[in-house]
């Protein structure tokens, strides 16, 4: 039995090991911006910065290279692995959550790696209570979606 | 250079491998988590239980840093009030998120992966971004 193939009992669908994996890289990732540059690796702030929608943080080049080395980093993963591409919600549902993503995460002052992982990690108490929020939304609207029957991804 | 470009591109090449490898850039993965009284999926769990593990020891390393090793200082948020904005903004980002089973960092990782949809999803962000500008420009 290879290490990628350890299951949880009770969830055969989970990944723990490459979920750990995953989550180290991006613990990693986070440690190098801060260790290295003195920065915040906020996804949602990075963005809003590489496309000009703020003035503050990281300087405008390093918020661009910072998120056209996302795709990179997923592209040299899938080149590897070979994985099947997965499933994504049709496009009427992706502008919806798009949408409602992109606002959200400005009024909230980060998403799931600036609150989630750096916050978190720090302490802090406005991502403690970012993070319990976004996560109870998250678990109720995915409640919410299946009680009514929605279902988005084909 | 290293400081502005060759850490941002290697930090963000990194973090969307582990994007991938965790399984954040599969949505069917991401709402399966968020199905918590449905059919629960805990990878997710693992992948911010290994983040913030290995993020906690960076900022015990970085409480006794001086500066970082490229640049002159650390840039770091330092507010510690709780406002309506940020619960009201993390609220809508939570529903945003369950809807389609994206948040930002996994959007962009799958243009890598699926361009046309992440593309739909990633310009409607931004498009949000721009609207959230505005509504706080108003405020």
């Amino acid at each position: 039995m290879s290490l990628s193939t350890i299951s949880l009992p009770g969830f055969p669908n989970a990944a723990p090991v490459g979920g750990l994996a995953g989550g180290v890289l991006i613990g990693v990732a986070a440690a190098l911006m801060l260790l290295g540059a003195g920065r915040i690796a906020g996804v949602s702030g990075i963005a809003a910065r590489a496309f000009g929608l703020t003035d503050s943080g990281l300087p405008r080049l390093g918020a661009l290279a910072f998120v056209i080395g996302l795709p990179l980093g997923a592209l040299i993963v899938t080149s590897q692995t070979g994985a099947a591409t997965p499933i994504f919600a049709g496009p009427v549902t992706l502008v919806m959550a798009g949408l409602i993503v992109g606002i959200g995460t400005r009024l909230g002052s980060g998403c799931t790696s600036g609150h989630g992982v750096c916050g978190l990690s720090r302490l802090s108490q406005r991502s403690l209570v970012a993070t319990a929020t976004f996560m109870m939304t998250g678990f109720a609207t995915v409640a919410a979606m299946n009680a009514l029957g929605i279902a988005v991804l084909p | 250079m290293i400081r502005d470009v060759l850490i941002p591109l290697a930090a963000g090449t990194i973090f969307g491998a582990g994007l991938t490898v965790g399984g954040m850039t599969d949505p069917a993965r991401v709402r399966g988590f968020l199905d918590l009284f449905g059919g629960w999926d805990p990878t997710l769990a693992f992948v911010m239980g290994g983040a913030v593990l290995v993020m906690a020891l960076a900022w015990a390393v970085q409480r006794k840093l001086p500066r970082p090793f490229f640049g002159d200082g650390f840039t770091l948020p330092d507010r510690t009030d709780v406002t309506a904005r940020l619960v009201g903004g993390s609220a809508l980002f939570g529903i945003g998120w369950g809807i389609a089973g994206l948040c930002p960092g996994p959007g962009f990782a799958a243009l890598a992966i699926a361009p046309g949809s992440a593309a739909i999803f990633v310009a409607a962000m931004l498009a949000g971004m721009v609207i959230a500008g505005l509504i706080e420009a108003k405020a």
